[in-house]
């Protein structure tokens, strides 16, 4: 009870700083539709190959477009991190009664909730330019749930590189170093059916893969079994980056 | 003006046995893992209500030994306690009774001075009707309430300071730990900080203040340890440290600094001299202690003149600090 109240009332903390962002909002609204309309207008022939599977590019890109703006918004949780620390609200935060985990779980729920409705956003636009919700309302949840765990899971990852690098310039590397290659094993753009074998074994193992299938199943309304095995999994690969997060509060600790 | 007794301890608390020490350090030691030893050996005790000091240089150790105690750092070696809790094993009662200002700060620039000391609150548990109470209290003593509404970003040095301390004050803490408070500080918000302590030791809150300003420590501290490369290497009230060394002090620089070893030998045997120190850090000063310095002067530099060790400079001074820090260290001490 503690640990939820704690991070309620850290994760307030955050939204009132990013509603006092008008820039960061506004900008963080027109990227996921310029990214669906960029992307939708380069690729738009490439539904035409042999064996890509799918009619319409913006149909299958949309799903992959909410899963990698969860994917790039959340890498950057970690910054936001570092600003405490260097301003020395961490330490504050530390030296009170509150329960660590809530520190890292408040940000995680910001990032989560964040990419939820970026992904919302983007499912509307593609509608708008012609995709169709074939799993209804509740795929279109589904897409924006697969969003928000990948989005928590990413963000405990970069949180915790903020605490073990303590450094802008690390947490920025590692977060580069992870996440384009992270893209390119996965079907975000590209039908799996044209992925060399090496990357179809790399994609099944790779979480951001799972949160675009789960989506894409979710919006097709597709394997509905398989959608919750993935969902599961992106939950498990959350709480164990969570987890890792709140164990390098101990190394910090001891660095300090 | 609001009373002094809404920084005394929390009236829910049990009375204490008045042999509890409210801060200690056992033989504290930090070593960082690029074998930086911060702290090699560090033991002092503050009892309930007092004003400690720990003075010392820059990259002393002070800040380390205040993180340890305010449960932020992990020693690696000796133990620290908070009216009797470790402050490793019981990290999280220690941080019930603690309040901290931190020498990096601690205020959210994005939030209001309000929101700041709301999250304080919160995080405190401190029921909402209270806390509200807390806040306009805490924001009319420390003279924030005009600027309450704005973001901590558009405050001054002065006005973030003062945030932080009374951050460091909404859950009414049993011990406040002061790290640097007034570095950076101009003159004038120095002088209110300095009047802040002063009302809240007077409530009766412990307190534990770090400064490298030989002043503040002198002024504010009812009992001071001076640190030195992470290690303490004189205690107790500034009078008494300074009465240690009864009359004045005789600042020598020397023309030629080849012949310090020379001029303190020389120094060394002349009557009225009770000591003589060089600085580790200047090879062409010289100081000595003097019974008293009026009469004592033409003797020191007749018999310099006589061996014919040239002095460029000359100063006679009240034992200060400067002075305990010099005797104990043996290097002068500088502020920045």
């Amino acid at each position: 009870m503690e640990f939820l109240r704690d991070t309620w009332i850290l994760f307030l903390r955050l939204v009132r700083a990013t509603m006092r962002m008008p820039v960061f909002i506004i900008l963080s609204i027109a990227q996921p539709i310029l990214w669906v309309a960029m992307f939708g207008a380069l690729f738009r022939s490439v539904v035409q190959i042999p064996g890509f599977g799918a009619t319409s590019y913006v149909q299958f890109l949309a799903p992959g477009v909410a899963i990698m703006t969860a994917l790039f918004g959340a890498a950057h949780s970690g910054m936001g991190m570092l600003v405490d620390i260097e301003r020395g609200v961490l330490d504050r935060l530390l030296a009170t009664p509150a329960a660590r985990g809530s520190i890292i779980a408040a940000r995680l729920l910001n990032s989560g909730v964040q990419v939820f409705l970026q992904a919302g956003l983007i499912i509307g636009v593609a509608m708008l330019l012609g995709a169709k919700a074939q799993g209804g309302v509740s795929g279109i949840l589904l897409v924006m749930l697969s969003a928000s765990l990948l989005g928590a899971a990413v963000a405990a990852f970069s949180n915790a590189v903020a605490l073990l690098a303590r450094r802008q310039e690390t947490v920025i590397a590692v977060m580069n170093f992870v996440i384009l290659p992270a893209t390119f094993t996965s079907s975000m753009l590209m039908s799996a059916n044209l992925m060399p074998g090496w990357v179809q074994r790399a994609a099944n193992v790779n979480p951001v893969n799972w949160a675009i299938v789960a989506a894409r199943d979710g919006f097709e309304g597709t394997a509905p079994h398989e959608l919750l095995v993935r969902l599961a999994l992106l939950a498990a690969f959350a709480l164990v980056c969570g987890l890792f997060a709140t164990g390098s509060f101990g190394r910090y600790r001891r660095a300090m | 003006m609001t009373s002094v007794d809404s920084a005394a301890p929390s009236a829910v608390e049990a009375p204490r046995a008045s042999n509890v020490l409210a801060i200690e350090a056992r033989d504290l030691k930090k070593t960082y893992s690029g074998g930086v030893e911060a702290l090699r050996g560090v033991s002092f005790s503050v009892r309930p209500g007092e004003v400690f000091g720990l003075l010392g240089p820059n990259g002393a150790g002070k800040s380390t030994a205040v993180k340890i105690l305010t449960t932020l750092s992990e020693p690696t070696g000796g133990s620290g306690s908070v009216f009797g809790f470790d402050v490793v094993r019981d990290a999280r009662e220690v941080r019930r009774r603690i309040g901290c200002v931190a020498q990096a700060s601690g205020v959210d620039h994005a939030a209001t001075g309000r929101e700041n000391l709301e999250l304080q609150g919160r995080l405190f548990r401190i029921p909402a009707p209270e806390l509200k109470r807390r806040v306009d209290e805490l924001l009319d003593l420390f003279a924030l309430a005009e600027a309450a509404h704005r973001p901590a970003r558009t405050y001054s040095g002065g006005m973030k300071r003062r945030l932080d301390v009374a951050m460091g004050l909404v859950h009414r803490p049993e011990v406040l730990f002061l790290d640097e408070p007034t570095t950076g500080l101009d003159p004038e918000s120095r002088a209110v900080l300095w009047r802040e302590v002063r009302r809240l030791a007077s409530g009766g809150l412990t307190l534990l203040l770090t400064t490298h300003y030989l002043e503040e420590a002198d002024q504010l501290a009812d009992r001071l340890a001076i640190v030195d490369r992470g290690r303490i290497v004189a205690e107790g009230t500034p009078d008494g440290l300074k009465a240690k060394l009864a009359g004045d002090r005789i600042s020598l620089q020397l023309v030629e600094s080849g012949r310090g070893g020379e001029a303190r030998q020389l120094l060394g045997g002349l009557p009225g001299v009770t000591g003589v120190l060089a600085d580790a850090d200047r090879a062409d000063r010289v100081y000595a202690h003097v019974v008293d310095g009026a009469h004592d002067l033409p003797t020191v530099l007749g018999a310099l003149e006589r061996a014919g060790i040239g002095v460029a400079g000359v100063a006679l001074t009240r034992p200060s600090l400067d002075d305990v820090y010099l005797n104990a260290t043996g290097h002068a001490y500088q502020e920045s």
